[in-house]
C-alpha cells in the first residue's frame, strides 16, 4: 500500500450503504408501514378472505363441471385478485401517498438509490403477498373442503404466476402512481379499476360465459392471465375444455405477464418522480 | 523542481479558504416567470448564514436548488466543490437537508424512525446521542402523528444530521413552532455551529436571523439585495437619521445623512427657547428590511 492512498482512505468519508442494503432495510420498514396501516390489511390483504368466503355462503354445492363446485371454481380467480390487490393495488395506493405526503421527497434528500426503494417495495410484496395466499388457501381447504393440489407442477405453475403476477403488479403500481397524482386520486381510482377489470377478467363468471369481446379486452390486462393459470393450477385438466381458447395457454400467459414486467420496468425507469409535479 | 515541497500545504490552504457555497447567476423559471432571477451567493465555511425574505421571495426554490432536489436554468453552482445537479451519493452524504414538505412514515415511533434512516448513512450519529440533542428523549416511543408540530420539526432536524453533514441546508425551520420551541431550536442550531457545521437556513422571522446568522442575505424576487452581519444590513439605509420637531402645531420631518447639522441649525433658530417634539431616530434593523424588500430596485 502506497502512502498517498493511505491518507486518502483516511480522510475521506466511507462510501454510503449499497443500493442492496438501503433496500433491505426498506424491506422491514414497508412491511412495518403495511401491518400499521387498516386500510391496507382491509382492502389488499384481507379481502380475498372476505371475497371466499361471501361466495362460499352464496354458492351451496352447484356444480359448474362434475366434480368441480362453483367455489372451488372461483378459487382461482379470488387468488389471482389478491395477487393484483397485494401488488398493484397496495404500491400504486401507498406510493402517491408517499409522494403527497412527501415521505418520498426526504429519501431523495438523503439520496437514496430509487432501486433501494424498488427494493423495498417488492419484498413488501412478496411477503403480503405469500401471507395472504397461504390464509386463503389454508380457509379454503380447512373450511370449505376445497381439494388442494398435490402434484408439483400444478404448485411450480402457482409459483410462476404469483411470481411473474406480483412483480408485474408492483411495478405497474408504481408507475401508475407516477400517473395518477394525488393520493386522493389515486385511493378511489386505482380500487375502481382494478374492480372493473375483476369483472371483465372472468373472476366472477365461468370464463365460457363471457362475451368474446369482454374477454378480448381483459386479454390485453394481465389479470385475466393470472386468473387462468390459477385456474390451470386448481381446476382438473378437464376443466380447460370450458375456456374460451380451449386449454389453459400457459405459453401465452407467461409472454403477456413478463411483457408487463418489462413495460412496468421501463415506465418505472423514465417517469419515476420523488416530488409532485410543481 | 525545488518547490515541490510547498505543494500540498498551498493545495491545503486553497481548500481552507474554498467557499461551502458559491452561486454565480442562478436561474429558475417556472413558466415565463423567474422565481430566482440571477442571484449570487456565497456562505463561508463554518459559518451561519440566513436568507431572509417574504413569502415567495425564491428562499426555498434556491435552498432546493443548492441541495441538488430540483434543476436549474442557468447559473453556476458550487456546494462543497461540487455541482450539485451532478452530485453523486458520497457528496449528499456530506450534505443534510430539513425541508418544509418532506414526511416520514407516520405509523412510526420516533425512536423506530430515527433506526431506520440511520441505516442510510456510513456513520450515522447513535440514536440515543439524536435524541438528546434534538429534546425527543421522552417522546422516543410515540408515534410520529401524534408529535407536536415543534416535536416534529425538531424529527426532521434529527433526520437530517443524521449522517453528520458538513453542510446543513434549514428550510424555514421554525415556521409554525410556539416561542420557546423556537429558542430551543436556536439553542440547536448553535450547538451544530459549534461543532463546525456550516449552517444555510432560511427564514422570514427577522429576529430569528439577528439572533442566529453570522450573516444575512436578503432576497426578495429572486435577488439578492443585500448581504452582511445582521447589526450592519443596509447600511446604506441606515447611515440616514430621521429628525422630527413640532413648528406652529405641525409635526416637521427632515431625512438625514448629516443630524448633527440639522441639529445646529435647528437649535440656533429656537435661540434660548425648546424645540418641541424633538426626536432624532435611526432605522431599527426591521425597518431597514422592509425598504430592502419593499423597493429594491431604488434602494439596492
Amino acid at each position: 500500500m502506497t502512502a498517498p492512498s493511505t491518507i486518502a482512505v483516511r480522510t475521506a468519508r466511507p462510501a454510503p450503504p449499497s443500493a442492496g442494503a438501503i433496500g433491505l432495510a426498506r424491506i422491514g420498514l414497508e412491511l412495518r408501514l403495511y401491518v400499521r396501516d387498516p386500510a391496507q390489511i382491509a382492502f389488499s390483504f384481507a379481502y380475498p378472505v372476505v371475497m371466499l368466503v361471501i361466495f362460499g355462503s352464496v354458492f351451496g354445492d352447484e356444480q359448474v363441471l362434475p366434480g368441480v363446485g362453483l367455489l372451488q371454481y372461483f378459487l382461482p380467480g379470488i387468488a389471482a385478485t389478491g395477487v393484483m390487490l397485494t401488488s398493484f393495488q397496495a404500491v400504486g395506493t401507498a406510493v402517491a401517498e408517499e409522494r403527497d405526503r412527501g415521505d418520498l421527497a426526504r429519501l431523495q434528500t438523503l439520496g437514496t438509490p430509487a432501486l433501494a426503494y424498488g427494493i423495498g417495495k417488492a419484498g413488501q410484496v412478496v411477503v403480503t403477498t405469500v401471507a395472504q395466499l397461504a390464509v386463503l388457501l389454508a380457509v379454503a381447504a380447512l373450511a370449505y373442503d376445497i381439494a388442494l393440489p398435490t402434484d408439483g407442477p400444478r404448485w411450480l405453475t402457482f409459483a410462476w404466476v404469483v411470481a411473474l403476477g406480483s412483480v408485474a403488479g408492483t411495478v405497474l403500481g408504481l408507475a401508475v402512481a407516477t400517473f395518477i397524482g394525488s393520493a386522493r386520486s389515486a385511493g378511489a381510482g386505482i380500487p375502481a379499476f382494478a374492480v372493473v377489470l375483476q369483472f371483465l377478467s372472468g373472476v366472477f363468471f365461468a370464463d365460457s360465459d363471457l362475451p368474446t369481446w369482454m374477454d378480448r379486452v381483459a386479454a390485453l390486462f394481465p389479470l385475466k392471465w393470472m386468473v387462468q393459470g390459477m385456474r390451470s393450477v386448481f381446476l382438473p385438466d378437464s376443466a380447460a375444455a370450458i375456456e374460451q381458447a380451449g386449454s389453459w395457454e400457459h405459453g401465452t400467459t407467461a409472454v403477456v405477464l413478463v411483457a408487463w414486467v418489462i413495460i412496468g420496468a421501463v415506465v418505472c425507469a423514465r417517469t419515476f418522480r420523488w416530488r409532485r409535479a410543481a | 523542481m525545488t518547490t515541490t515541497d510547498a505543494v500540498p500545504v498551498l493545495r491545503d490552504a486553497a481548500l481552507d479558504e474554498r467557499p461551502a457555497v458559491r452561486v454565480r447567476g442562478l436561474v429558475r423559471r417556472y413558466g415565463r416567470r423567474a422565481v430566482v432571477d440571477g442571484l449570487d451567493l456565497d456562505v463561508r465555511p463554518g459559518e451561519v448564514f440566513a436568507l431572509l425574505g417574504p413569502n415567495g421571495a425564491g428562499k426555498t426554490t434556491t435552498v432546493e436548488m443548492l441541495a441538488g432536489l430540483r434543476p436549474r436554468d442557468g447559473g453556476s453552482v458550487e456546494v462543497l466543490g461540487e455541482d450539485p445537479a451532478s452530485g453523486d451519493r458520497r457528496w449528499r452524504g456530506r450534505v443534510g437537508v430539513v425541508g418544509q414538505t418532506t414526511g416520514t412514515g407516520n405509523a412510526l415511533t420516533v425512536r423506530e424512525t430515527l433506526d431506520h434512516y440511520g441505516r442510510y448513512h456510513a456513520r450515522p450519529l447513535p440514536t440515543g446521542e439524536l435524541l438528546a440533542e434534538v429534546g425527543l428523549a421522552e417522546a422516543a416511543a410515540q408515534r410520529v402523528d401524534k408529535l407536536s408540530g415543534g416535536q416534529r420539526r425538531r424529527l426532521e432536524v434529527a433526520i437530517g444530521v443524521q449522517g453528520r453533514p458538513e453542510l446543513l441546508f434549514l428550510d424555514e425551520p421554525t415556521t409554525g413552532m410556539d416561542p420557546v420551541a423556537r429558542r430551543q431550536f436556536w439553542s440547536l442550531v448553535e450547538g451544530l455551529r459549534d461543532r463546525g457545521t456550516t449552517v444555510v437556513l432560511t427564514t422570514h422571522y427577522l429576529d430569528e436571523a439577528a439572533h442566529l446568522a453570522d450573516r444575512v442575505g436578503v432576497i426578495t424576487a429572486g435577488r439578492l439585495v443585500d448581504v452582511a452581519p445582521p447589526a450592519e444590513l443596509g447600511a446604506h439605509l441606515r447611515r440616514a437619521a430621521t429628525v422630527r420637531w413640532t413648528e406652529a402645531g405641525v409635526t416637521r420631518e427632515v431625512v438625514t445623512e448629516t443630524p448633527a447639522r440639522t441639529l445646529r441649525d435647528l437649535l440656533a433658530a429656537a435661540g434660548a427657547g425648546e424645540v418641541p417634539g424633538l426626536t432624532v431616530t435611526r432605522p431599527g434593523l426591521e425597518d431597514v428590511y422592509l425598504r430592502l424588500v419593499a423597493a429594491p430596485e431604488e434602494d439596492r
